[in-house]
């Protein structure tokens, strides 16, 4: 419970510090990007909506401290203004309609490049010096040494343009209904072959190299030997004895991955202009929507920080000498 | 300036003659390490490359020298971009910028990470506590959407670009800096130093500094990699310095230009691979640093001794 506590109030500081770092950044900047962003709007809006948003972003008279009270007020109410770009949508109802295009990829991705990639791992290890050992993880080094937006421009022309096996844009086609049919489901599903095996192409390197390396140092306890000599058959021995132990790191590493999730395919939905939170806080960066940016950012650290507290909730479960200190 | 630090090695290692072997054995690994060699190769191709850019294609390599679009050729090896830019041009005097900013960002980043990493192990206690809590909201803290924000919010410009990826990047080493650190100031010699009236800063730089140069040295060539690959992913979503021609650039105007939809493979094909190599190239000199250094990785010939290392 100490240890669960402990986490808590570090993820409490750090999303204060985020929190923080919001609240600054439009304060102290130099060259002023709030007015010039008011400069450029100021004709759409009502004054009252003015009035709202120069207190968020910190154009107006009060002390400073008064302001910061004011803001933190206004985050934990959920009151994060209006979206510039997206005119007069509240920043809260243009996030919420996005996150979801943004877990789908992301979390779909996440699963098949952690599951592939730790049963590659597992067999790496138990078949030391074979050909899954020797042969993948140089090319994935290699792969991985690509820029990651680059990986998934090739894969876009290859597969998009050359090709034209899967869509290059967008999250479904334009002009189909949203709704629960197998026309739409298989039309997304078209759409997110591209983005998603491009993230599984980077990432599963990682997922592998980390499962074999933990997978060597289990397969040498004695509890191993001792499975091998009462003469257990060896498949159950790689998953049940070796595989299991050797989980640990890998579950650390799918929370963190769950961070990714909601951040880090900022990239892979700009090259693909994947309708997610992080093409929608490009697009808000480059039309100077400030509000959106700042709910966007406050978002993503969110969910990065909650998806590390699940899984020290869930390391708790998993490891007793954890519990014990 | 972090050079120079790393070259002290000699003033430890001169009290005693036996603690001079390994470092002259260090570079004599170095120097007959097949990782080590191809790496530096790379480099030095590439660095020679962007010293004589200026040379190679006078004038400026952005402007407009030819038909659009046009596929490789003897008169432009690479072709031409959408705009009629040669794209050779564009890639060699692109090495310029992203080396520099990667180098720069790397060392920065790194000596922040000396320092932070330094004081935490050093002093201890609150200071600790505090330099360690900082790292760790740093670690936690989305990259990306960090640097977007901060990249957006400051006046764009290559000292923005270089400022926002230490910013992001120093955590990582200081966290890894700050481990090792730590178990050298356990270190007797250390107490020693302490006992006999030494001051902080000599203990820090001058006695546990040296004895970790092959940690800051891989976590030097781990913030270089991130500077250039950091460097080409912010300016390829537009929000670099766009004044300056780098690899990052590069591919920003073939996405923007739309390259990869009229079929122009070959405008952003180039700069993506040099990042690629450069990239490979100095991880394989950090596996080669980590194999010279750290005995268990080295290759043992019979069978049963690589078992033993390959097991850790």
């Amino acid at each position: 419970m100490r240890f669960i506590l402990r986490r808590l109030g570090f993820y409490l500081i750090a999303f204060w510090a985020s929190i923080t770092l919001n609240f600054l950044l439009p304060r102290f900047m130099p060259g002023d990007p709030v007015s010039r962003m008011f400069a450029r709007s100021q004709d759409r809006m009502q004054p009252e909506q003015i009035e709202a948003l120069r207190k968020l972003l910190g154009v107006d008279d009060r002390p400073l401290w008064e302001q910061y009270i004011g803001y933190m007020t206004n985050i934990f109410t959920g009151q994060m203004g209006v979206s510039i770009s997206r005119f007069p949508t509240p920043v809260t109802e243009v996030i919420s309609s996005q996150i979801g295009w943004t877990l789908l990829l992301g979390g779909t991705a996440l699963v098949i490049a952690a599951v592939v990639g730790n049963l590659l791992g597992v067999l790496a290890a138990w078949r030391r010096g074979g050909a899954v050992d020797s042969a993948l993880p140089p090319l994935l080094v290699f792969i991985g040494s690509f820029p990651y937006f680059w990986l998934a421009m090739g894969a876009l022309y290859l597969f998009g343009v050359v090709l034209n096996w899967f869509p290059i844009r967008h999250a479904f086609t334009a002009g189909l209904e949203p709704g629960f049919t197998w026309e739409f489901i298989g039309d997304v599903g078209a759409h997110l072959v591209l983005p998603a095996l491009t993230i599984v192409l980077v990432s599963i390197g990682g997922w592998m190299l980390g499962m074999r390396n933990t997978m060597i140092a289990t397969n040498s306890e004695d509890y191993i030997t001792m499975a091998e000599a009462k003469g257990l058959r060896p498949g159950r021995i790689m998953l049940r004895y070796a595989a299991r132990n050797a989980m640990l790191p890998s579950v650390t590493s799918f929370g963190m991955g769950l961070g990714f999730v909601v951040g880090g395919a900022l990239l892979t939905e700009v090259v693909f202009a994947y309708p997610g939170v992080g093409y929608q806080l490009l697009n808000a960066v480059q039309g100077l929507d400030y509000p959106l940016m700042q709910g966007l950012f406050l978002t993503i650290t969110a969910a990065v920080l909650l998806a590390n507290f699940l899984v020290d909730i869930l390391y708790v479960r998993l490891d007793p000498r954890v519990r014990s200190n | 300036m972090t050079t120079a630090i790393l070259k002290q090695p000699g003033t430890t290692a001169a009290k005693t003659p036996a603690a001079r072997k390994p470092n002259r054995s260090f570079v004599h690994g170095i120097l007959t390490n097949k990782k080590a060699l191809t790496g530096m190769a790379v480099m030095l191709v590439f660095i020679a490359l962007a010293l004589l850019a200026p040379v190679l294609f006078p004038g400026d390599p952005s402007r407009i020298t030819a038909m659009a679009s046009m596929e490789p050729s003897a008169e432009h090896w690479l072709g031409t971009t959408a705009k009629g830019q040669d794209v050779l041009a564009l890639t060699v005097h692109g090495s310029r910028s992203s080396l520099f900013v990667g180098l720069t960002v790397g060392f920065a980043s790194t000596f922040v990470g000396i320092l932070v990493g330094l004081a935490s192990a050093y002093f201890g206690k609150f200071i600790d506590e505090a330099l360690s809590l900082v790292t760790n909201v740093f670690l936690l803290l989305p990259g990306l959407p960090l640097l977007v924000i901060l990249a957006a919010f400051l006046p764009p410009g290559l000292g923005t670009v270089i400022l926002v990826l230490v910013v992001t990047g120093w955590a990582g080493s200081a966290r890894v800096l700050r481990s090792q650190a730590l178990s050298i100031r356990s270190k007797d010699f250390v107490a020693a130093a302490v006992v006999s009236g030494e001051r902080a800063g000599r203990i820090m730089f001058r006695e546990i500094l040296p004895n970790m140069a092959s940690i800051v040295m891989g976590t030097l060539l781990a913030c270089v990699i991130y500077g250039i690959g950091a460097q080409a992913g912010l300016e390829f979503l537009g929000l670099g310095d766009a004044s300056t021609v780098s690899w990052g650039n590069n591919l920003f105007w073939a996405g923007n230009e739309g390259a990869l939809l009229t079929g122009s493979w070959w405008v952003f094909v180039p700069s993506g691979v040099c990042i690629a190599l450069v990239a490979f190239a100095l991880a394989l000199i950090n596996y080669a640093v980590d194999e010279v250094t750290n005995p268990r990785l080295r290759k043992i010939k019979t069978p049963k001794d690589t078992e033993r290392s390959a097991a850790k």
